[in-house]
């Protein structure tokens, strides 16, 4: 499970939307009372305009991309992982591991039209020959003996897609419950979720109507119970920073591959 | 350079064998090079217990050890001492992993030794370094890490408020205690405290590769940064190139702490070139500890040292710029600027040399040597011993003290051969 993957939940709930008005709404400024004093190693003696610094990422949204982060911790703490909790503790692991192997497989539909689209000979055949695998020998997707047997899914969407075709990150950005983005990617996870519904594989959009949420909804639960990353958990008072650097990084590590 | 270090280890094993001090059998930690070790730790297929253990029982915690502690708002996700107790459903001894400098009670060296503790029918409860922020912002009464009795009686606060909470739900036959690094030396304040408060009533504690001199370590940690190309001055460079094997680290491993041994995989997963020396990249990952450290503390005691004295930060700030001062502050600075000053007003008259002297282990010398129930390994290699300080643990410790020729600072922690040694001392069958 990747950094960048774990960001990319839940795109269709409707709910994101609701609570992003919410987030705005429960902000608090304490009062400044005393006079402040210039620090002994002040930032204006110590940084400076000639060295370019990594933790420094275009961010203009910073306020409400950290407000936006604050408020994912509080939705993780209190609502998304005590259902992944709860998942974890009524299924057996194997059942888990079962599911995560469906929705990985069904993931390789993106993968392969992204390598396409890329004209990467290697991913697309990569996500051909593992969907086939996996979904005759692996039972529908159940097992994973694609990656037994040496083949590891190749992970590419929407944004690395526009990434090779020289697509800038655009400035960063915190999504509501999918956590760290920037612009491209944002609209590359708009794109990469079209298309699905476009394809519909499921038939979602007519005989299979009911199965939609929950499909959604598990797919949600899913992502977050493979992804360790907690929220404020790094250790580092400077958590939101690094993480900024290091998803600009990873990002540009996998459109580069 | 290397071939006479080698030699040199060579003779020095052999000198220790004469005198008894070091293993009988030969030892087989693969890496001679001690900066090496110290990055690279035990290679998996030669770790006691490289994979996590399904279907443990744990418990987690986050003990307020604080009535209305006052913190700023900026670290308002902080919500008590985070700890973890991993249990057996019968009785059985409980030990205690005091984490090293910066590192988490969910570090994955102290996850390593909970493995094979609670593999051996052990009760684990593992506790954060003092050094580390969470510990800063809801365990310290200081707010001021670095001083190894006064944190040593927060951890001791801390053990007792999580045997309060665990109650009746976990039965304890006896208490254990040991740690690495600076948690190494702590376990020993904790037994000397231990002495007095009776809570515990350690049965047996164990030091592993703890420093002598806090201070002497720590002038040792600062120096390696100056093995960067360039100095100190490309640090900054130095970092960002970092940063980008960094990434490849943080989306491949299921590291998702940004510790030492975070960066410490980054080198295995990409080794740096070759001018790029080990040694800076240990001294950038304790800066990097100390950055997180010196930066919580700024903030929590209001000491204007970092940010502005009494500016309010709220939520929604950057702290970027921080952050760049923070990586720039030497543990030596924080000493001289925030830590002897503070103990200047506790202790009035205090000398900075009596300060070093209580941040040592010679403090409690006496309490070393006569207490048979303390034990210590360490490695005749490891780095943040000054010259000579390993003979420290030789000559106080005596037959308690377990010296390997090899391994560096702590990279040997999870070796097969060394974690059986550690479960032999507290299961009686060896160490005495």
């Amino acid at each position: 499970m990747t950094t960048t993957k774990h960001i990319q939940l839940l795109l269709r709930m409707p709910v994101a939307a609701i609570l992003l008005g919410l987030v705005s709404a429960c902000t608090t400024m304490p009062a400044q009372t005393l006079q402040e004093e210039p620090a002994r190693h002040a930032v204006e003696d110590v940084v400076r305009d000639d060295v370019n610094y990594a933790v420094d990422v275009y961010d203009p949204w910073e306020p409400m991309n950290r407000r936006i982060y604050n408020f994912n911790t509080k939705f993780d703490r209190y609502i998304f992982l005590p259902v992944v909790s709860a998942y974890e503790f009524v299924l057996p692991n194997f059942v888990e591991d079962g599911i995560s192997n469906v929705f990985s497989n069904i993931g390789e539909l993106e993968n392969f039209i992204n390598s396409v689209l890329q004209l990467k000979p290697e991913p697309t055949f990569t996500a051909l020959g593992r969907f086939i695998i996996n979904t005759t020998v692996g039972v529908a997707g159940l097992w994973d003996p694609a990656t037994k047997i040496g083949i590891d899914e190749w992970d590419e969407d929407f944004g690395q897609t526009l990434g090779r075709y020289g697509v800038g990150d655009g400035p960063f950005l915190v999504l509501p419950i999918f956590g760290p983005s920037n612009l491209r990617d944002t609209a590359g996870l708009v794109a990469d979720s079209a298309m699905f519904s476009a394809i519909d594989p499921f038939d979602f959009d007519d005989k299979n109507d009911d199965w939609e949420a929950p499909y959604y909804l598990l797919n949600a639960i899913d992502k977050r119970h493979r992804t360790a990353f907690r929220y404020y958990e790094t250790g580092s008072p400077f958590e939101y920073e690094l993480i900024r650097l290091l998803y600009g990084k990873a990002r540009q590590l996998e459109i580069s591959k | 350079m290397m071939k006479s270090r080698r030699s040199l280890l060579f003779l020095f094993a052999l000198l220790m064998s004469t005198h008894g001090w070091a293993t009988t059998e030969s030892y087989g930690y693969p890496l001679a090079d001690p900066y090496a070790a110290t990055v690279i730790g035990t290679p998996r297929d030669l770790k006691a217990e490289p994979k996590p253990i399904r279907g443990g029982h744990v418990k987690n915690f986050k003990l307020k050890l604080f009535e209305d502690r006052a913190k700023p708002d900026i670290f308002w996700y902080d919500q008590g001492l985070r700890t973890a107790v991993a249990y057996q459903k019968h009785k059985a001894p409980l030990i205690f992993l005091i984490a090293g400098t910066g590192a988490s009670f969910d570090s994955p060296k102290n996850r390593g030794l909970a493995r094979a503790f609670y593999k051996a029918g052990f009760h684990v409860a593992a506790i954060s370094s003092s050094t580390h922020p969470n510990f800063i912002i809801s365990a310290s009464s200081s707010r001021l890490p670095g001083h190894l009795m006064d944190d040593s009686r927060d951890m001791y606060r801390a053990m007792e408020l999580l045997m309060e909470k665990l109650g009746d739900s976990v039965e304890v036959s006896d208490f254990y205690i040991t740690g690495y690094s600076l948690g190494g030396a702590q376990a020993a304040f904790l037994s000397k405290l231990d002495e007095d408060k009776r809570a515990f009533n350690f049965k047996k504690v164990l030091m592993i590769n703890p420093p002598v001199s806090l201070f002497n370590s720590v002038m040792i940690l600062d120096g390696m940064l100056d093995s960067i190309p360039g100095g100190v001055d490309n640090f900054q460079a130095f970092l960002d190139r970092l940063m980008d094997a960094f990434t490849e680290v943080y989306t491949t491993e299921d590291q998702v702490e940004f510790n030492d041994e975070f960066l410490y995989n980054v080198y295995k997963y990409r080794p740096p070139k070759d001018e790029e020396p080990l040694a800076a990249l240990i001294g950038t990952s304790f800066r990097m500890s100390s950055a997180s450290m010196v930066f919580t503390s700024d903030l929590m005691t209001n000491a204007g040292y970092i940010v502005p004295k009494n500016r309010v930060l709220s939520r929604s700030d950057s702290l970027a710029d921080y952050s760049k001062v923070a990586h720039r502050i030497t543990f030596l600075q924080y000493f001289d600027e925030l830590l002897y000053p503070y103990y200047r007003i506790q202790q009035p008259g205090l000398q900075r040399e009596a300060l070093l002297d209580q941040l040592s282990l010679r403090s409690i010398e006496d309490y070393l040597r006569n207490s048979e129930k303390i034990h210590v390994v360490h490695n005749a290699d490891d780095l943040i011993l000054a010259p000579g300080e390993i003979d420290f643990f030789r000559e106080v410790f005596g037959s308690r003290a377990r010296i390997y020729p090899t391994g560096g600072h702590c990279g040997n922690i999870d070796y097969q051969q060394n974690v059986k040694y550690m479960l032999d001392i507290f299961t009686g069958q060896g160490g005495k």
